[in-house]
C-alpha cells in the first residue's frame, strides 16, 4: 500500500472539512473495498478520513407514516440508516426485520461475517461497485441519499459502474427509504468473488409503484429493467416474469458467463425474487 | 503515528506508518505470527481475528482504525498460558487442520460464530456452519472435519 | 498398544498450529533483514531493450537492484528439468534457457526481470515500480494446440515450432489394427484444465549469507530441502551443498508446487551474497498465481475400442501438454511417466497407444500438481469408460466391472505391473455404501423437486511411491527415488527419528511416530519426528508422489531393523540368553518366557555407557537406512458422485460422495480419511470451479480469489470415506499411499455424474453453473429439433 495520511473524524462536519483540506482525500469506512484496492495499488489516497468513530452517523430509524394527519399506519415507514451501519446491524436489526425483512436478509448476505462486521452501507453506496448489493436495492426502493450537503434521489445518484452524483468533497450520511408493501432479491452470486452475478431487487411500494433493478450484469452497473417492471405492474408474479423477453444486449461476459447466461439469470433472480 | 489498542488483554503501543493494516501491526509489529496472511483481496480469512469482540479481517483493516480498540488473537483466546480454548481442542480432537496455515483464522471465525448464534438463541446447524465459512479458505482438509470440529466446539462453549 | 499402526493417534503437531505458534517462514525475522521485491514483466512476450534502475537505486533505504546479465556473469546457472525425456524419433527433448532473471526475453506475464533490496518490503515494491524496463512486445500464444500451429509465435530458438518433445508409449499398429477390429469404438475429446495449486502459505524465502564462514541458509517453503540445496548447488551454482543450509519449517501446503526451486529463491540467495544482507522474500497471492507453477492442462483426443461382448481390444490417445514458458524441474516426466503410464486404469487392455507432445506457451510454467499426471490419465480413461457405456447402453458398473484386472502381478503395455488390488470389491463396497440400487427412486423424488439428479462412477488407479531408483534412471529421471532415515534412541531411551520426508500438513510427526512406537511398544511422547532441515537430516528426497508412507517409513523400518537387532544383541549380552530369545514389549526387553529383562532405556543407557556390551561391538544407539524402493506403489478405488443440478441456474449440488480405497496398510485412519478429504475437493475443485484463464495476450484473468473460485466450506458435501484394502507386497509395511488420490480420482465422477443429470455428455471442467446451464440450453435446443 502507498504512503497515504491517517486522520480519525469525530464528526461529518469535521470530515467533510479535512476531505476538502487534503490533496486526493477519501472517506474510509468500513473499508472493505477500499483497503483492497490500496493494498493492489489500485488506489492512492493522500489522505484517509476514518468515520468509524461518528456515532451520530451509526443507527437504524424507524418512522411510521401518517394517515389523516394524527394516526399512525401499518407499512409505508420511513426507513433510515446511518451511513456508517454495518452490513451486520442492518442484517440483524430486531426492528427493521419487522418492517422490511428484505433488506435484513441483503445485508446479511453481502461479503462473509467478518465483512459484515466492518463494511458499511455508507462505503457501498458511495462505492458503488457494479456488482454491490446495496444499489439495487436503493434503486428499487427508490431511496434518497442524504449528504453533508443535500438530499439525492437513488434514480439521480447511480451514475453508471463507481460513479455517482457525489462531487469530490460530498459524504454520505445516511439513506432513507419508505418499507415497500411488498420486496424481495433474488441474488446469484459469482462463485469466486460471491459478489452478485446477478442481482434483482424487486419492490412495490405502498402506493403500488412497481420497480425492478438489477445489479451485477449489466455492463454499466445498476440499471432499473423496464420490460419486468411492466410485467409486475400488470400482474405481480412468476407466471407474468415468465413471459418477459430479457435481452442480453448490454449485460456482461466475463469467464463465469456470457451475457445470454445473465440474461437468464435476471429472469431466475426476479423470480426468485418473488417467492 | 503512535497507535495503542488491548491485544489479547494487554495494553500495546507501537510507533507505526499511517498506512500499517492492523496484521502488519500484529505480526510484525507485536510479532504475533498466529495471524497470518493468505491473500490479498480479503477473501481467505487466515488473518481474522476479534475487534472489540466481533470477527474481522485484520488485513483488511488498518492499525489506526483500531486506535483504542480491544483486540484478540488466536494467541489470546485461551484463558492462560496452559490452556486450550474449547474450539482449539476441539480442531485437534477433530483432526480439524492440516497444513495448520487457516487455522487460527478458521478458529476465530468459527468462536465468532458460535457466540453470535447463542446470544441469538439460534441453532448453529452444519448448513449454517458451511454458510458461516464463506469468508474462511482451506486448501487441505475439504472442510468435513472443520465443519465436524465446530459442530463440537460450539457443544462445549457456553457464552450466554 | 493403543497408538501403534491402525490407531487414530490425535496430531502431536497440532497444538503449536491451534495456538498460533507455528513457525512459518514468513513468521521467521533474521538479524539485518532486507526485503526484496521483484521486477516482472507485464507482458507475455517481449524483448528486453533496456532496464533503468537510476531511480530505484536513489531511494533511501534501497539496498541494491541487481539484474539478469550480472546474474549469469556471475555463473548462476540456469533452471532445469531434472527429467529427460526423448522424443520417438529418439531426439532429446528441447529444453530452453530459463535464467532466474530474465536476460534478453521475458515469455510469461510475471516473468522476473530484476531483483530490488530495500529495507522495508513496501519500499521494496516501490523501488520496484520505479524501475523503468523498456519492452519490445513480442506476438503471444497461450494455448498448446495454437502453439504447434504453422507461423505461431516463436518462445525459444532452441525449440522450433514451439515442440519440446513428441513422445509416444505402446505399440501404434496393433492398436490401430484393434480398433479398427473392434465391434463398438468411442472417442471422446477431452480437455483437462489448467489449475493453480494455491497452498494457503504463500511461497517465501529468507536468504543469509555469513561472509566469515562462507556460508548460506535459506529458510524457504520447500516439500524437499535436500534436493533444493543439490539443484542449487549443483545446477545453480549458489554455493557448494556443504555450504549452504536450506530449512523448511513449517509449511502451509504445497500440494506440489512447493517442490520446485523457482527464481525467487536463487535471486534471494545471491542478493544476499551480493548485499551482505538477509533477505526476505514473501509472496502475495496474484504474485503466486503468476509465479508458482501450475498443474494439468491437457488437450486430448481418445479413442477405445470393445469387443462384441463389450471386452476392451484397444486405446489410443493424442495428449497435447501446456508446459508453460519453460521447463519446471519434473514438467517432463507429469504428461509422460506420471500420465501416459496410467492409461490402462483398473482394466485389463492388450494394445494401448499414446502420443504426447508437450509445448512450449506464453504462460506459467506447468508441472506436478497433487496426482500429477495421474489425474488426467484417469480422467481420459474414466470418462471415456463412461461415454462408452452410454453409447452401449450398458450400465457403466457392469461393463467398467466386467474388464478389471483380477490377477496380480499384472502388466500392462504401458510400463506399470500392478502388484495387487481387488476392485471389485472396491466397487461393491463403493455401490453399497452409496445406495446405487436406490438411485432410481432419489431422482424421481429430485424431478419433483425441478432437480435433474445424476450419478457418476470413477474406478481409479495410481502410481505412488514414487520410485524405484534404477527404474526412474532408465525413463530419464536425474535423480533417485529412494529415502532415508536414521534412528537415534538416545541414552534415556526416548528416540529421535530423522527423515528425508517432509511434512506440510500430512501429520509425519505423528504417523512416523506411530511406526516406531509399534516397533519397540513405546508412547508417541516418547518419538520426535526431525526433518526438514539439511543440517539435521542426513539426506532426503522429500514428500510429493504419495512417497511418505511407501517409501519414507521404510527407510525408518529398514534403520528401525538395525536397531532392533543391536538392542537384541545388547540385551542378550547382559541378560545372558540367546538373541533369538529376546523380545521387544511393554517398554522392556525381555527373554521370552522368563521374568529376566531389561527396561528399554536400561538397554539405551547400556548402549551409550559400553560399560558391558558385547566385545566388538561400537557404542551407541543410532542406525541410519536408506531405502530405496522396488516397484511403485498401486493405489486404487472407486468412486462415486451423486448431483443435483437445477435447470433454471445450471447451478450443481454434490449430494452425495461415495470414496471406497485401497492404500495398502492404514497407520492413522484419522489422517488418511483427512488426506481422502482434501484430496476430493480439490478435485471436485477442478471438476466445478476452478480454471487458470488467459486472455489472447496472456495476462491471466484469474489471478486472484475474485476470479479463481477456491472450493468454500458451502460448496462441498461431507464425504463418505471407506477403505477396501490389499496389502502392498512392495515394502515393508503393506503400504501404497493416500495423499493424491482424491484429486486423481473425484474429477471424472463428478463430471459422469453432471452429464448424467443433463443428458448431455458434451462438457468440459470446470462444470460451472455457466457451463451446465449452457449445455442444457443445448439438449433443449437438440430436443426441440427433434
Amino acid at each position: 500500500m502507498y504512503e497515504t495520511n491517517f486522520h480519525k473524524a469525530s464528526t461529518a462536519q469535521d470530515a467533510a472539512a479535512l476531505l476538502a483540506k487534503s490533496d486526493d482525500g477519501k472517506i474510509l469506512a468500513g473499508g472493505q473495498t477500499l483497503i483492497p484496492t490500496m493494498k493492489q495499488r489500485l488506489a492512492a489516497p493522500s489522505d484517509l478520513i476514518d468515520l468509524s468513530q461518528v456515532s451520530a452517523l451509526r443507527g437504524i430509524t424507524i418512522t411510521k407514516r401518517k394517515k389523516m394527519g394524527i394516526m399512525k399506519a401499518e407499512g409505508g415507514e420511513t426507513i433510515t440508516i446511518g451511513a456508517m451501519t454495518t452490513h451486520s446491524e442492518v442484517a440483524g436489526d430486531a426492528e427493521l426485520v419487522k418492517v422490511c425483512p428484505v433488506i435484513c436478509q441483503l445485508a446479511g448476505n453481502i461479503g462473509d461475517p467478518a465483512v459484515r462486521h466492518r463494511g458499511t452501507i455508507g462505503g457501498s453506496v458511495a462505492n458503488n461497485d457494479p456488482a454491490a448489493d446495496y444499489p439495487a436495492a436503493l434503486l428499487a426502493l427508490g431511496a434518497t441519499i442524504h449528504t453533508n450537503a443535500r438530499e439525492i434521489a437513488a434514480a439521480d445518484y447511480f451514475k453508471g459502474m463507481f460513479a455517482t452524483a457525489l462531487t469530490d468533497d460530498e459524504i454520505i450520511t445516511a439513506v432513507s427509504f419508505q418499507a415497500p408493501a411488498v420486496a424481495g432479491y433474488g441474488k446469484f452470486p459469482n462463485p469466486a468473488s460471491r459478489y452478485a452475478m446477478a442481482g434483482v431487487f424487486v419492490a412495490k411500494s405502498v402506493e403500488g409503484d412497481v420497480r425492478v433493478a438489477v445489479t451485477g450484469a449489466g455492463d454499466n452497473g445498476v440499471y432499473r429493467h423496464a420490460g419486468l417492471e411492466a410485467a409486475l405492474s400488470a400482474d405481480w408474479s412468476a407466471a407474468s416474469v415468465e413471459a418477459v423477453e430479457v435481452s442480453a444486449d448490454g449485460l456482461m461476459s466475463d469467464l463465469h458467463g456470457n451475457a445470454a447466461y445473465r440474461a437468464n439469470l435476471i429472469k431466475v433472480m426476479t423470480k426468485r425474487a418473488l417467492a | 503515528m503512535k497507535i495503542a489498542m488491548t491485544v489479547n488483554g494487554k495494553s500495546v503501543s507501537r510507533d507505526v506508518t499511517d498506512n500499517t493494516l492492523l496484521v502488519e501491526y500484529i505480526r510484525d509489529h507485536l510479532r504475533l505470527t498466529g495471524t497470518h496472511v493468505g491473500c490479498d483481496t480479503s477473501q481467505c480469512g487466515a488473518c481474522v481475528v476479534h475487534v472489540d469482540g466481533q470477527a474481522m479481517k485484520s488485513c483488511t483493516m488498518l492499525a489506526a482504525s483500531a486506535e483504542g480498540a480491544a483486540i484478540t488473537t488466536v494467541e489470546g483466546l485461551a484463558k492462560s498460558k496452559d490452556d486450550l480454548h474449547p474450539m482449539q481442542v476441539a480442531f485437534k480432537e477433530n483432526h480439524g487442520l492440516q497444513c495448520g496455515f487457516c487455522t487460527p483464522g478458521m478458529i476465530m471465525t468459527a468462536t465468532d460464530m458460535v457466540t453470535r448464534y447463542q446470544s441469538q438463541g439460534k441453532e448453529l446447524t452444519e448448513d449454517a456452519i458451511r454458510h458461516e465459512l464463506e469468508g474462511n479458505i482451506c486448501r487441505c482438509t475439504g472442510y468435513h472435519n472443520i465443519v465436524k470440529s465446530i459442530a463440537d466446539g460450539a457443544s462445549k462453549m457456553t457464552t450466554v | 498398544m493403543s497408538e501403534g499402526i491402525g490407531a487414530r493417534v490425535l496430531r502431536k503437531e497440532d497444538k503449536r498450529f491451534i495456538t498460533g505458534k507455528g513457525r512459518y517462514t514468513d513468521d521467521i525475522v533474521e538479524d539485518n533483514q532486507a526485503y526484496a521485491a521483484f521486477v516482472r514483466s507485464p507482458h507475455a512476450h517481449a524483448r528486453i531493450v533496456s532496464i533503468d534502475t537510476t531511480a530505484a537505486m536513489k531511494m533511501e533505504g534501497v539496498e541494491t537492484v541487481l539484474m539478469g546479465p550480472e546474474l549469469v556473469a556471475d555463473g548462476i546457472g540456469n533452471i532445469i528439468c531434472g527429467w529427460g525425456v526423448t522424443s520417438k524419433d529418439g531426439s532429446p527433448m528441447n529444453m530452453g534457457a530459463w535464467s532466474a532473471l530474465a536476460t534478453e526475453k521475458v515469455r510469461y506475464v510475471g516473468d522476473a526481470v530484476a531483483i530490488v533490496v530495500a529495507d522495508t518490503k513496501s519500499l521494496a515494491k516501490l523501488a520496484a515500480e520505479s524501475v523503468v524496463v523498456t519492452y519490445e512486445e513480442l506476438p503471444v500464444v497461450v494455448g498448446s494446440v495454437e502453439a504447434l500451429e504453422k507461423g505461431a509465435p516463436q518462445l525459444h530458438d532452441n525449440a522450433p515450432g514451439n515442440l519440446i518433445f513428441d513422445w509416444e508409449i505402446g505399440d501404434l499398429a496393433p492398436t490401430d489394427a484393434a480398433l479398427a477390429a473392434a465391434a463398438h469404438v468411442t472417442e471422446l475429446d477431452i480437455t483437462n484444465n489448467r489449475l493453480a495449486p494455491n497452498p494457503m502459505e504463500p511461497r517465501s524465502a529468507i536468504a543469509t549469507f555469513n561472509e566469515a564462514e562462507d556460508h548460506y541458509t535459506l529458510y524457504t517453503t520447500s516439500q524437499n530441502p535436500h534436493v533444493a540445496r543439490l539443484v542449487l548447488s549443483a545446477f545453480y551454482n549458489v554455493a557448494p551443498e556443504h555450504k549452504l543450509r536450506v530449512i523448511a519449517p513449517d509449511v502451509g501446503g504445497g500440494f506440489g508446487s512447493k517442490i520446485y526451486i523457482y527464481p525467487e529463491e536463487i535471486a534471494c540467495l545471491w542478493a544476499a551474497m551480493k548485499s551482505g544482507r538477509s533477505i526476505k522474500w514473501t509472496s502475495d497471492r496474484t504474485e503466486a498465481f503468476l509465479t508458482d507453477a501450475h498443474g494439468r492442462d491437457h488437450v486430448s483426443k481418445a479413442k477405445i475400442g470393445f469387443d462384441k461382448d463389450g471386452m476392451i481390444v484397444g486405446l489410443k490417445v493424442e495428449t497435447k501438454a501446456n508446459l508453460g514458458a519453460y521447463m519446471s524441474l519434473f514438467s517432463s516426466a507429469v504428461p509422460t511417466y506420471l500420465y501416459a503410464t496410467l492409461l490402462s486404469g483398473q482394466y485389463n487392455i492388450a494394445n494401448i497407444y499414446c502420443n504426447v507432445q508437450a509445448v512450449y506457451t506464453n504462460t506459467v510454467p506447468v508441472d506436478a500438481y497433487r496426482g500429477a499426471g495421474r489425474p488426467e490419465a484417469c480422467y481420459v480413461i474414466e470418462r471415456i469408460m463412461e461415454t462408452a457405456a452410454r453409447e452401449m447402453g450398458v450400465d457403466p458398473s457392469e461393463l467398467r466391472a466386467k474388464n478389471f484386472v483380477t490377477s496380480f502381478p499384472h502388466q500392462t503395455p504401458v510400463i506399470m505391473a500392478y502388484d495387487s488390488g481387488d476392485f471389485a470389491a472396491n466397487q461393491k463396497q463403493a455401490q453399497d455404501a452409496a445406495d446405487v440400487a436406490g438411485f432410481a427412486v432419489r431422482k424421481s423424488e429430485a424431478a419433483t423437486r425441478g432437480k435433474l439428479r445424476g450419478l457418476g462412477y470413477s474406478n481409479y488407479i495410481e502410481a505412488c511411491g514414487i520410485a524405484p531408483s534404477a527404474a526412474v534412471g532408465s525413463l530419464g529421471a536425474g535423480v533417485g527415488l529412494w529415502e532415508s532415515a536414521e534412528v537415534r534412541v538416545n541414552p534415556v531411551g526416548t528416540i529421535e527419528i530423522l527423515t528425508g520426508s517432509h511434512s506440510h500438513g500430512q501429520g509425519h510427526e505423528t504417523t512416523f511416530a506411530q511406526i516406531v512406537a509399534e516397533r519397540f511398544d513405546l508412547p508417541t511422547e516418547n518419538i520426535q519426528i526431525v526433518h526438514g532441515d539439511t543440517d539435521k537430516v542426513q539426506f532426503g528426497m522429500g514428500t510429493y508422489g504419495s512417497r511418505s508412507g511407501a517409501v519414507g517409513m521404510s527407510a525408518i523400518v529398514k534403520a528401525m531393523d538395525k536397531v532392533e537387532a543391536k538392542v537384541k544383541k545388547i540385551a542378550a549380552h547382559v541378560l545372558e540368553a540367546g538373541e533369538d530369545d529376546i523380545v521387544i514389549e511393554g517398554g522392556a526387553v525381555k527373554v521370552a518366557g522368563t521374568d529376566k529383562q531389561m527396561l528399554w532405556h536400561e538397554v539405551g543407557l547400556a548402549a551409550y555407557t559400553a560399560h558391558n556390551i558385547p566385545e566388538g561391538m561400537e557404542p551407541g544407539l543410532k542406525e541410519s537406512a536408506f531405502y530405496d524402493p522396488t516397484n511403485f506403489t498401486f493405489p486404487a478405488g472407486c468412486y462415486i458422485c451423486e448431483v443435483e443440478v437445477d435447470p433454471e441456474t445450471g447451478v450443481t449440488e454434490v449430494v452425495q460422495f461415495v470414496a471406497s480405497d485401497d492404500f495398502g496398510t492404514i497407520i492413522n485412519p484419522m489422517i488418511v480419511e483427512g488426506q481422502v478429504h482434501g484430496g476430493i475437493a480439490q478435485g471436485i475443485g477442478q471438476a466445478m470451479f476452478e480454471n487458470v484463464v488467459y486472455d489472447d495476450a496472456g495476462q491471466q484473468l484469474s489471478a486472484s480469489y475474485m476470479d479463481y473460485t477456491m472450493p468454500r466450506a458451502d460448496d462441498l458435501p461431507n464425504y463418505s470415506v471407506h477403505h477396501s484394502s490389499t496389502t502392498c507386497p512392495g515394502n515393508p509395511l503393506g503400504m501404497k499411499g493416500c495423499g493424491e488420490a482424491g484429486a486423481i480420482g473425484s474429477p471424472p465422477a463428478v463430471i459422469n455424474a453432471i452429464t448424467d443429470a443433463i443428458g448431455n455428455n458434451n462438457l468440459s471442467m470446470p462444470a460451472t453453473p455457466a457451463a451446465v446451464w449452457t449445455a442444457l440450453q443445448d439438449v433443449s435446443i437438440k430436443l426441440a429439433a427433434e
